[in-house]
């Protein structure tokens, strides 16, 4: 127990040092992504000043801004950049094979990874994130009740697990088709409407905000927002995070399904 | 690029565009002592006229669509997703609209429904003239710095700049042409007191050009720098943020912030004229009594101008330094 415990920290150390290399470009990254939050800004004031009343589908000008802002802190979670493709590409050149032959589990080094990956971000990210929300904090209606907040901490950290196993299972799907970029294309296109990045869910007439209800996707970064700035229910709001662990704990079994089952397909040859 | 360095036509360095069907492959045949002085490719090029120019285009054009047709599904696919994207923004704003209306709102900035539309189609119209035509290149010159492919290109007896910028053409972005074209028949018509000029129909798509050119000159700027840097690949990334701007009304950049930030954007780096300048040409009505509408399309021109001139300021700057790679 206590081996296979130093193999993982080795490995999470070397993907750390690994992900430090390229500080400069992360930090420039970071900030760049602030930038859309500007022109969401100017577009909800200007959609605002024009409407009559100063509440949108419950939300106030305000509240849009404190929305764009927490679903950035959001995807700073669930967001996995290269994670599926990168899956698939293993598998599409072969360098899949080195998880056969080795006692390293696939996803558990991929999850690793992804772990040394978000803490050397959340290190560099903090920075960025500070200042924009320092700057920004009038637009915060302030810090919401304890209970809450350890809600929304806990749809944090399982946006993170349910945006990692989600993408592995899509990256998975490499040992079927090989080419994965059009599913993926699909799956980014959905996630990019449906997670609640572009705009807040309640916006959305139904019957498509029912059906929207009861996909996975809003859990990336519509939930968490939805939860800092009140608009979950009290009493449904540990219900709400129940649902989430349990599409995380879907996507955990599918996941390891379709690796076994790839694994059982695959055909490796050469060295 | 170094005196000297102009000729490095081995077999090497042509595989990297090997897949192009174009003639790095001829090059890679060429004997590997053969040396061409860097000015006999500038004099041939100064010669050639509009013509060879045009033709090369057209044959760029045409190989780039045999290529897509080979991969038709793959055709098909991208075309399908750059149309899904299009169609979801376009329901976004629909969304945005709706929700406006029931809280007794009817214009964003100043700009209806149907004229927002008309601004959309015209943002789907020049990016997607600007990724068919141009995206793919500039994130191609990057790796033909890095891998030194650029050197086939300088041997050539054309325009570098020509070369590298229309080499690739994306057909599957032209599909969003249709749908911005179906947007503004669509949406005119639903403009409240519209009378369409002659005047209008002229300059809108002469706009759409300039605008096109503005993004360009952005763009090859932008892909130069990775002849500098040695390699670029947060390009894409820096880009859409940029251009990002460009994306909504100008009026809506008003206020303390936004004011300095509009006049930067129209000024210094002219990306917001890209866009509202042929938007407003079309869905607002034209009045000879609106100055700084008249004054902005006058700026729109000598930005498009200004934009092309110090884009090639800046690729040719860039060229100098290139050291070529391999071998």
């Amino acid at each position: 127990m206590i081996v296979r415990a130093q193999v993982w920290w080795t490995i999470l150390q070397m993907c750390i040092a690994e992900r430090l290399a390229y500080r400069g470009d992360f930090i420039l990254g970071t900030t760049m992504r602030f930038l859309p939050i500007v022109t969401q800004i100017f577009l909800w004031t200007a959609v605002f000043a024009s409407a009559q009343s100063d509440q949108m589908a419950g939300y106030s000008r305000n509240d849009v801004v404190a929305y764009y802002l927490l679903t950035m802190v959001a995807r700073a979670f669930s967001s996995m950049p290269g994670l599926a493709s990168g899956i698939a590409t293993q598998i599409r050149d072969g360098q899949i094979k080195k998880f056969l032959i080795q006692p390293i589990d696939l996803i558990g080094f991929s999850l690793l990874a992804r772990i040394g990956h978000k803490l050397v971000y959340y290190a560099i990210a903090i920075g960025p994130f500070a200042a924009v929300f320092y700057l920004c904090r009038g637009f915060f209606p302030g810090w919401p009740a304890g209970e809450v907040t350890a809600a929304f901490v806990a749809s944090l950290v399982l946006s993170f697990l349910l945006g990692f196993f989600l993408e592995s299972s899509l990256g998975l799907a490499g040992f079927w088709t090989l080419e994965i970029s059009s599913l993926l294309f699909v799956y980014m296109l959905f996630n990019f409407f449906f997670s609640g990045h572009m705009f807040p869910l309640d916006i959305v007439p139904d019957p498509w905000r029912t059906a929207i209800e009861y996909l996975p996707l809003k859990y990336l970064a519509y939930f968490p927002a939805a939860i800092f700035l009140g608009k979950v229910p009290e009493n449904r709001l540990w219900l709400e995070v129940g649902v989430e662990a349990a599409w995380v704990a879907f996507f955990i079994v599918l996941c390891r399904w379709l690796m076994h089952r790839g694994f059982n397909r695959y055909s490796g040859f050469g060295g | 690029m170094r005196k000297g360095e102009g000729g490095r036509g081995n077999a090497e360095g042509g595989k990297g565009q090997g897949d192009d069907g174009d003639n790095g492959a001829a090059a890679a045949r060429l004997p590997s002592s053969f040396r061409l002085p860097p000015s006999s490719a500038q004099a041939a090029s100064a010669s050639l006229g509009f013509s060879d120019y045009a033709g090369v285009f057209l044959m760029f054009a045409r190989n780039s669509l045999i290529r897509d047709m080979t991969f038709r599904a793959n055709f098909i696919i991208e075309t399908i997703s750059s149309l899904s994207w299009a169609v979801m923004n376009l329901g976004f704003y629909a969304l945005v609209y709706n929700l406006m209306e029931h809280a007794g709102g009817r214009t964003i900035a100043g700009w209806t429904q149907h004229q927002f539309f008309v601004f959309i189609a015209t943002t789907i119209l020049v990016n997607s003239l600007v990724e068919a035509l141009f995206m793919e290149n500039a994130e191609e010159l990057s790796e033909l710095t890095r891998t030194g492919g650029l050197d086939f290109v300088l041997l050539k007896p054309m325009d570098p700049q020509f070369l590298v910028s229309v080499k690739k053409i994306s057909w599957a972005s032209l599909g969003k042409v249709l749908l911005a074209v179906a947007l503004l028949a669509y949406s005119l018509p639903r403009i409240e007191g519209l009378q369409l000029s002659l005047l209008q129909l002229v300059l809108y798509p002469l706009y759409i050009v300039l605008g096109t050119l503005i993004l360009y000159s952005i763009m090859i700027a932008l892909a130069a720098t990775s002849i500098w840097l040695g390699r670029n690949q947060s390009l894409y990334d820096f880009w859409f943020y940029l251009t990002n701007f460009s994306r909504y009304p100008m009026e809506i950049y008003s206020g303390r912030f936004g004011a300095p930030l509009r006049h930067a954007f129209t000024f210094v780096v002219p990306i917001l004229v890209v866009i509202n300048v042929p938007a407003a040409i079309l869905a607002k009505p034209m009045t000879a009594n609106n100055p700084d509408k008249l004054l902005l399309g006058a700026f729109a021109v000598a930005a498009a101008v200004g934009s092309l001139v110090i884009s090639r300021w800046v690729f040719t700057r860039a060229l100098m330094s290139y050291r070529s790679a391999s071998s």
